[in-house]
């Protein structure tokens, strides 16, 4: 049963062939028995049981909707009311909010049952997990390796079946780049397509929340229920929600895929590239065609974002200083003191390095050359979509350089961390859709994501064009040997 | 040397939303601390602000009220700096794009008119409030205030004296109450001002540095914290020093300014656009609509009433001092059915006197315009006379019913029956002959002592100029 699905779990409900109950059970009793993966830092059994039986209750009078009783998890940068939020940080370790984030309301009142909220990089700020104060989340294939991050923990509960599903966030590739390492599905939706209330702030203009998933299936269901404008959130979009999965049984025949040739030069690992190559080859048997593109600027990408990402952040976590909420020092003797005291105990190194850079990038003389720079920089960026998109119809090409690393290979060199995320970022400056889809193994049976880049609010293309990938391929249904 | 000097104002109006501008947490001034302070307020993790389009609609109607260029598209930044009383460890305000661009406002100084200039002005948000006494040597945080809307009126350094700074001041403050867009009450800090004052040498162009004095919150602690800071200066410079940029706190109970920071230690406030918020968009029709809720501007308002009631030019300015005030006059006047004259001396007599001795305001004065205008009635009419409508105002005043209601009450009606009169005069000329004889001697004098006897006699009830006539007639014999 912990193999199937969101959307076969859904249906397995609606013809009782389960209960809620006893499905929150299942996945509880799976988090307890893989504790050794730090997927979770927070498990919710009771209310997770209670909200199991009313789900239940629903169903039995055939009140539930498509998602009513189906399990999940919620990364841990979402504020759920009464439930502890961490951020994955010291700063907010004990914190509890008084309210649910707007991506929380609304799959609970889609009906999901919430297990517990799952481990990440402090603050969303890393890709591999491992700035997490509470010690990083494992890759289930391979327990030795990241699961990459910032959504590792969703990520690895997913791969690992704690959860049929996940949510995620994704600044710079933080659901794509853990999707693609444990192999799973991930989709980061257009900026502005979810709305951000609750969802504690890293760079408030690249954040986008998202499902992670097993299949485009199931993240069409799951955004069908996150998806909206929100009054709340004054930058999610006065947009129409379509049926995200209205399309996904159209045949893709005559699809323009563009490949732009920056995302398959060096830098790129042999086996990523094999699988991504062989992943081009199976959607030109379904019909598509292949053509090149260039995305001249993305070399650019990583300096524009390691620019702006920091500065917001800088501003952003301003909040955390010990007055009103959160981690306050011990000790100290004045005011300066309590800052300075609560935000270095308070934070993880690579959160303050970020303030650091941030800081520095909007410091009076330094403004124009990085601030400044780095928008102009993200509006050429964005350019370069657009016209690539006058000759395809989606970007496709590899979501990370590599595969899964091992546990402290790159913690200690920010750099190589950062380059990570090489072919991830620009999708965020531009503000545009894109997804990691599983596109099989490379060396050592590691997972190999493959990366699909939509045009703007162009979802419901991006989730049919993964799952015509998904009808002909079983990558996606492969799960690790551990977890079995 | 003769010094000149130069003197820009920053003025933060707190506008009258009911809620606060990126939130929907009350404004109400004065409730228990932290009961008006949302999440939003608070800056809990993962909450965002919403703009309060009415705080947009008030700061347009002061930029057409100053006609002002309004930027139909304005930008929100964010200002960083670490306070106890910033939650978010930045204030959201405009500092780029302003929603209102380049505006006047006319001054009269010594009964010169004087264009000063408003550099722009700006939506931001307040900060909440650090208390530091009784918690025993820890502060406390109140955080109601945080978020509520703030215009900030920025002027050109177009004052060359400290009148014309206040002058410049109660004209603001007279503007924005008018709008009601702004209480104006500058004791719970909802009208603030800091003075950027300079000095330079007398026909030189170039301007001198400045200091940015703070906390001059009355309009005559402006004009003591410029004079002393224009002395200060002064002695620097021709002691052979320098002024330096710096930032100065008015210490009004010493009446001194007292350096706060220097230039070198002023917060870099790594202002950039808050990505929280789209760019504020206000399209041609929210422009018109606002435009359509002007009311009667203060000096359109002053020129129609010295022509319309034919007031002096004084008189005028007093009465449209205020919103309120100009509506009473005129609802009085209105009530008496003409008028003005004796009007604007009771309005800016009795009455204004009055509600000052009370300490109340014209809202909830015990005299309505109705009941004013119903006192100027009787005296139009003859009914009682000037000294009378006294004693009838006071009793007015103090409860006792209209105007007619106290007349009939006490007694007060005039005495007008030239017969009665007569009667009263004869009787005192035939029982003061001596004083009959000495005004026939010349001793004109004494024709006040026959007015007060027949006041006395008749209570203050005669008919002043019938008693005069008549009292006249008899003494010639």
């Amino acid at each position: 049963m912990y193999r199937k699905t969101v959307a076969e779990l859904a249906s397995a409900l609606a013809t009782k062939a389960v209960s809620s109950t006893e499905l929150t059970q299942l996945y509880l009793d799976r988090i307890d028995s893989h504790q050794g993966l730090n997927a979770f830092i927070t498990v919710d059994r009771d209310n997770a049981l209670a909200s199991a039986k009313a789900a239940d209750a629903r169903l039995a009078k055939g009140k539930g909707d498509v998602l009513t009783g189906v399990p999940m998890a919620h990364k841990d940068i979402f504020c759920t009311d009464g439930v502890l939020t961490t951020c994955g940080s010291r700063m907010l370790s004990e914190f509890v909010a008084p309210y649910s984030a707007t991506v929380v309301e609304k799959l609970n009142d889609a009906g999901m049952i919430m297990l517990g909220k799952t481990n990440m990089d402090e603050f969303a700020m890393g890709s591999s997990n491992e700035t997490s104060f509470f010690g990083a989340a494992k890759n289930p294939w391979d327990t030795s390796l990241v699961p990459g991050g910032s959504s590792g923990g969703s990520a690895a509960a997913v791969a690992a079946r704690l959860a049929p599903m996940a949510t995620g966030t994704d600044t710079g590739g933080s659901i794509r780049q853990p999707a693609a390492l444990c192999g799973i599905t991930g989709l980061k939706p257009s900026y502005g397509r979810v709305s951000r209330f609750g969802m504690i702030a890293f760079a408030s203009s690249l954040d986008q929340a998202g499902p992670m998933t097993q299949t485009a299936e199931d993240a069409a269901l799951v955004l069908n229920a996150m998806a909206g404008f929100d009054t709340r959130d004054s930058t999610s979009a006065e947009e129409a929600v379509p049926d995200f999965g209205g399309r996904l049984e159209h045949d893709i025949k005559g699809l323009r895929i563009g490949l732009p040739t920056e995302f398959f030069g060096e830098g790129l690992s042999t086996d990523v590239e094999k699988a991504v190559q062989a992943a081009l080859e199976e959607y030109k048997k379904l019909g598509a065609e292949l053509v090149e593109i260039s995305l001249p600027n993305s070399s650019l990408a990583i300096p524009c974002y390691y620019v702006l990402a920091p500065a917001e952040a800088s501003s952003n976590l301003s909040r955390y200083d010990g007055v009103r909420y959160g981690y306050r020092a011990g000790e100290y003797t004045d005011l300066v003191e309590m800052y300075e005291r609560t935000r270095a105990e308070g934070f993880g190194a690579e959160v303050k390095r970020r303030i650091m850079i941030g800081t520095y990038a909007l410091s009076a003389g330094y403004y124009d050359a990085y601030y400044l720079k780095a928008q102009q920089l993200r509006r050429l960026i964005a350019e370069d979509f657009k016209s690539a998109f006058e000759k395809c119809d989606v970007i496709m090409g590899p979501t990370a350089p590599s595969t899964a690393f091992a546990l402290g290979d790159k913690s200690e060199d920010p750099v190589a961390m950062y380059l990570n995320d090489i072919y991830t970022i620009s999708v965020n400056l531009a503000g545009l859709p894109g997804m990691s889809i599983p596109a099989g193994f490379g060396d050592g049976g590691r997972p190999i994501g493959l990366q699909l880049i939509g045009q703007y609010f162009d979802e419901a293309r991006l989730l049919q064009v993964a799952h015509r990938y998904q009808q002909v391929t079983d990558w996606h249904r492969q799960l690790p040997g551990e977890v079995a | 040397m003769e010094w000149e000097t130069v003197i820009g104002l920053e003025v933060h109006a707190q506008l009258q939303t009911t809620s606060k501008i990126f939130s929907g947490a009350s404004t109400r001034y004065g409730s228990e601390p932290n009961t008006q302070a949302c999440a939003v307020d608070l800056a809990l993790p993962g909450v965002l602000p919403v703009m309060n389009l009415e705080a947009a609609r008030m700061a347009v109607k002061f930029g057409l009220a100053i006609g002002a260029q309004i930027n139909q598209r304005s930008v929100f930044a964010r200002k960083n700096y670490f306070y106890p009383d910033l939650p978010k460890g930045y204030q959201i305000s405009q500092f780029e794009l302003p929603v209102v661009g380049l505006g006047q406002l006319i001054i009269e100084v010594n009964g010169e008119e004087k264009v000063v200039g408003i550099t722009r002005a700006h939506l931001e948000e307040d900060a909440g409030k650090s208390l530091h006494e009784d918690f025993h040597g820890m502060s406390g945080i109140d955080l109601n205030r945080a978020g509520t809307p703030l215009l900030e009126i920025v002027s050109e350094p177009d004052m060359r004296s400290p009148e014309e700074a206040v002058a410049y001041l109660k004209k603001l403050h007279e503007l924005v109450r008018y709008l009601e867009i702004c209480d104006g009450n500058m004791q719970e800090g909802s009208f603030r001002c800091d003075a950027n004052v300079s000095i330079r040498p007398r026909g030189q162009k170039e301007f001198g540095t400045r200091a940015e004095l703070k906390n001059i919150n009355s309009f005559r602690f402006v004009e003591k914290a410029i004079n002393y800071e224009i002395e200060r200066q002064i002695d620097v410079i021709e002691g052979g020093g320098k002024v330096v940029q710096e930032t100065r706190l008015y210490d009004s109970a010493k009446d001194v300014t007292r350096s706060m920071r220097s230039k070198e230690e002023a917060n870099d406030y790594r202002y950039f656009p808050d990505p929280d918020l789209p760019p504020l968009v206000l399209d041609d029709a929210f422009v018109e609509a606002t435009r359509a809720t002007l009311p009667e501007l203060p000096d359109a308002k002053r020129e129609r009433f010295q022509k319309e009631y034919e007031l002096s030019h004084y008189d005028a300015g007093v009465l449209t001092a205020t919103r309120e005030m100009a509506d009473f006059f005129e609802a009085v006047v209105k009530h008496a059915g003409g008028g003005a004259k004796v009007a604007v001396n009771w309005v800016m007599g009795d009455f204004s006197a009055f509600l000052n001795k009370d300490g109340v305001d014209i809202a909830s004065a015990p005299i309505n315009a109705e009941m004013l205008a119903g006192l100027i009635k009787r005296l139009q009419d003859n009914t009682i006379s000037g000294k009378i409508a006294k004693e009838v105002f006071e009793a007015m005043w103090a409860g006792e019913g209209d105007a007619d209601t106290v007349i009939e009450k006490r007694g007060l009606k005039q005495i007008t029956d030239s017969g009665a009169i007569e009667s009263v005069i004869d009787q005192i000329l035939a029982d003061n002959p001596d004083q009959v004889q000495q005004y026939r001697d010349g001793k004109e004098k004494v024709f006040g002592f026959f007015v007060g006897q027949a006041m006395k006699a008749t209570k203050g009830k005669a008919n002043p100029a019938q008693l005069n006539e008549l009292l006249k007639e008899k003494l010639k014999g």
